[in-house]
């Protein structure tokens, strides 16, 4: 009974933690003025208010799950990828490329090729990183923050140069965007709203991302690693490839995202000449919904519609009430700081429990659970 | 054309602004350092400038006093390394996820307040060049070192005072064993928590005036996101100098001079994309970081909250 208690007290510790940062942000609100249930209410509205609402939630949800997932596999590794971002970014480029080389395909083989070739692009791009950190001890955080800052120049390039848009490239204004794609090659839609296939996609791989990640000795082994390197290391896992396979599956989950942005959303790779531009933070953003799925595919699936509601909603509260879509940025970056900080109640919920257990066994402790210390 | 880059001027020009654009970098990497010395890795510094950006800007506007905007940049980001401290020091949750929350906190707060407060893009009158008599007039040198604004003179000034008190001082012993064996200098009656709160306030408040560096000396604007990254260079900027204030003052100058040797080729025309120019330095600094980060020891007790056992 008390553990079943703690289960639910464990699954509900994200929830709690992101009605404190609506409790700081309604706080905000007030200090700016504005009426803070009017707002919150603006935000319901635009995120669930209606069918069309709800779609544009899902639209938004679907490339913060894509992220979310890559996410999962990479933290259950302990390698932590901020490179989003420049991931989605180049697997964007790749999956334009295929769209606009090959115009003679039928529609499902090109939005196949398509989407294959955006997962390739970002399993490059988190690729080389996860290399660099198995291989060359380079922390992963600051060159997949690099290998961003460098995406987004290789964007711009593309879009400003060789991959820019004719019409564009006739115009002095010379928009950095590509062509559209054609009409076979866009992913089929739940009209009359911008609802795509990709929401489906993202719903069917989370599954398999959890197989992935609990049936298969790939995942068994990348979790492993992220548990403990060194007896990971004398159990005879070689842990420098099982790095790099983090990084790069976590990276080609992130291109996905961008692809389905192209083939889903857009039908042509656009930017304003920043990252933002063509993910819409997505990259950061999927990090925010993955842990608090607390790093569980399926749990992210709520964990994605919650933010991608946040998102769209932030824009109906910025027409409704004045509120700049900017409070929603800086309330997911207070969720996340919660979030973390609530692992601490967790922890110690956990620790009273073995105390506990130890007290009321009088066996001695199993010292094959202790986690070992692992040094660097 | 690629001669034009060797002529004097221009190499004077090059090098007297990459000077100045190392002084964002410095501020912040060089609070970085006190952080991750006594184990935190504080990946918020992004935040903690642009919200240090905004301060400094927003009151720089209203009073007309520069060193009012530098206390509140300060005095804000000094705010942000609390929180900081408290969750990772008394909450010890995971540092580089609740860098990431700090981050965007501070990128979405910048950008509310500046929406909010400011409306449209202003401009202010920042800290002027001050040309110290004597050392300015040496030819090409004078130009390059002496003849910059004050937070510069004192952004230089920092490094030396930072490796005094890393590796001369008392205080620097402590946050060292605080970061190298956190048990250790438990038992001798170091508090851990109190050093690494001390380091990491310390941290957010250089960031703040990193922050304000940008937007009163450097540019004179505020815009959102106007950082784009710079706070992430700082962190990596670091490992690159292996913890050492010298070693990091090297990459910051490297990392500059490189951008700076960019803006010119754009300046001066030379038929290299401008978006292949702009990503030299970050290759760069992932190929620096592939030839040192093997070779160099990191604290031990990075990223390692510590508690004690019970």
């Amino acid at each position: 009974m008390r553990t079943k208690l703690s289960a639910i007290f464990d699954a509900l510790l994200p929830v709690i933690a992101t009605l404190a940062a609506l409790i700081v942000g309604a706080v905000m609100l007030l200090l700016l003025k504005v009426n803070p249930i009017e707002a919150y209410a603006a935000l319901w509205d635009g995120a669930f208010g209606s069918a069309n609402a709800f779609a544009e939630t899902l639209v938004k949800a679907t490339p913060l799950l894509l992220v979310g997932l890559g996410i999962c596999i990479s933290f259950r590794g302990d390698v932590i990828n901020i490179g989003g971002e420049g991931q989605m970014i180049i697997g964007g480029i790749f999956a334009t490329w295929i769209g606009l080389a090959f115009t003679n395909l039928p529609g499902w083989l090109a939005i196949t090729l398509g989407l294959f070739a955006g997962f390739l692009g970002g399993a490059i791009w988190g690729g080389i990183p996860g290399y660099l950190k198995a291989y060359f001890n380079v922390n992963e955080i600051l060159s997949t923050v690099m290998m961003n800052a460098i995406a987004v120049q290789i964007m711009n390039f593309m879009l400003r140069g060789p991959m820019i848009d004719p019409v564009q490239a006739q115009k002095a204004s010379r928009i950095p965007q590509t062509a559209r794609l054609i009409e076979a090659y866009r992913l089929a839609r739940w009209a009359p709203t911008r609802l795509h296939l990709g929401a489906l996609i993202a719903v069917v791989l989370a599954i398999l991302v959890y197989i992935l990640l609990w049936r298969t000795t790939l995942g068994y082994r990348i979790r492993a690693v992220g548990l403990n390197p060194q007896a990971s290391r004398y159990a005879g896992i070689k842990v420098p490839r099982y790095v790099v396979m983090a990084l790069l599956l976590s990276g080609a989950f992130s291109g996905l995202a961008g692809a389905v942005q192209v083939y889903g959303v857009n039908f042509r790779m656009i930017t304003d000449g920043s990252a933002s531009g063509f993910t819409g933070n997505a990259g950061f953003n999927g990090i925010v919904a993955a842990l608090f799925g607390q790093l569980h595919p399926i749990w992210s699936i709520p964990a994605a519609i919650l933010f991608g509601a946040l998102l769209v909603g932030a824009n109906q509260m910025q027409r409704v009430v004045q509120v700049p879509s900017a409070l929603i940025t800086a309330l997911n970056g207070l969720v996340v700081v919660f979030v973390v900080s609530s692992e601490f109640l967790r922890r110690r919920r956990q620790r009273q429990r073995l105390a506990r257990a130890n007290l009321d066994d009088s066996s001695p402790p199993d010292n094959a659970s202790q986690p070992v210390e692992a040094s660097s | 054309m690629i001669s034009e880059l060797f002529t004097v001027t221009v190499l004077i020009g090059i090098l007297s602004s990459g000077v100045r654009l190392a002084t964002p970098y410095l501020y912040a990497a060089i609070g970085e350092t006190f952080g991750q010395r006594s184990g935190v890795l504080n990946l918020g510094v992004e935040g903690q400038m642009l919200l240090g950006a905004f301060a400094a800007f927003y009151v720089a506007m209203n009073t007309g006093n520069l060193w009012l905007g530098v206390l509140a940049a300060m005095f804000v980001g000094a705010l942000m390394g609390l929180a900081m401290a408290f969750v990772t020091v008394n909450l010890q949750a995971q540092q580089g996820i609740s860098g990431i929350g700090f981050y965007l906190f501070g990128l979405g707060m910048s950008d509310l307040l500046f929406q909010k407060l400011m409306g449209t893009v202003h401009t202010v009158e920042g800290f002027p060049k001050i040309a110290i008599p004597i050392l300015s007039k040496i030819p090409g040198l004078g130009e390059i070192l002496f003849d910059q604004n004050i937070l510069v003179y004192g952004a230089f000034l920092l490094v030396l005072l930072a490796g005094f008190v890393l590796n001369k001082t008392n205080l620097g012993l402590m946050i060292r064993s605080v970061g190298e064996n956190p048990d250790a200098a438990d038992s001798l009656g170091v508090s851990v928590a109190r050093v690494r709160y001390f380091t990491i306030i310390l941290g957010g408040t250089l960031s703040g005036v990193a922050g304000a560096s940008l937007s009163i000396a450097l540019l004179n604007v505020f815009q959102q996101n106007m950082t784009s990254g710079l706070g992430f260079i700082a962190v990596a900027l670091v490992y690159f100098g292996a913890w050492r204030p010298l070693g990091v003052l090297g990459g910051a100058l490297l990392f500059s001079l490189v951008n700076s040797l960019q803006l010119w080729i754009q300046v001066l025309g030379i038929p290299i994309p401008s978006e292949i120019a702009v990503m030299m330095p970050y290759v760069l600094t992932i190929l620096v970081l592939v030839v040192t980060v093997s070779r160099v020891r990191s604290p031990s007790a990075l990223t390692k909250p510590f508690g004690r056992e019970e």
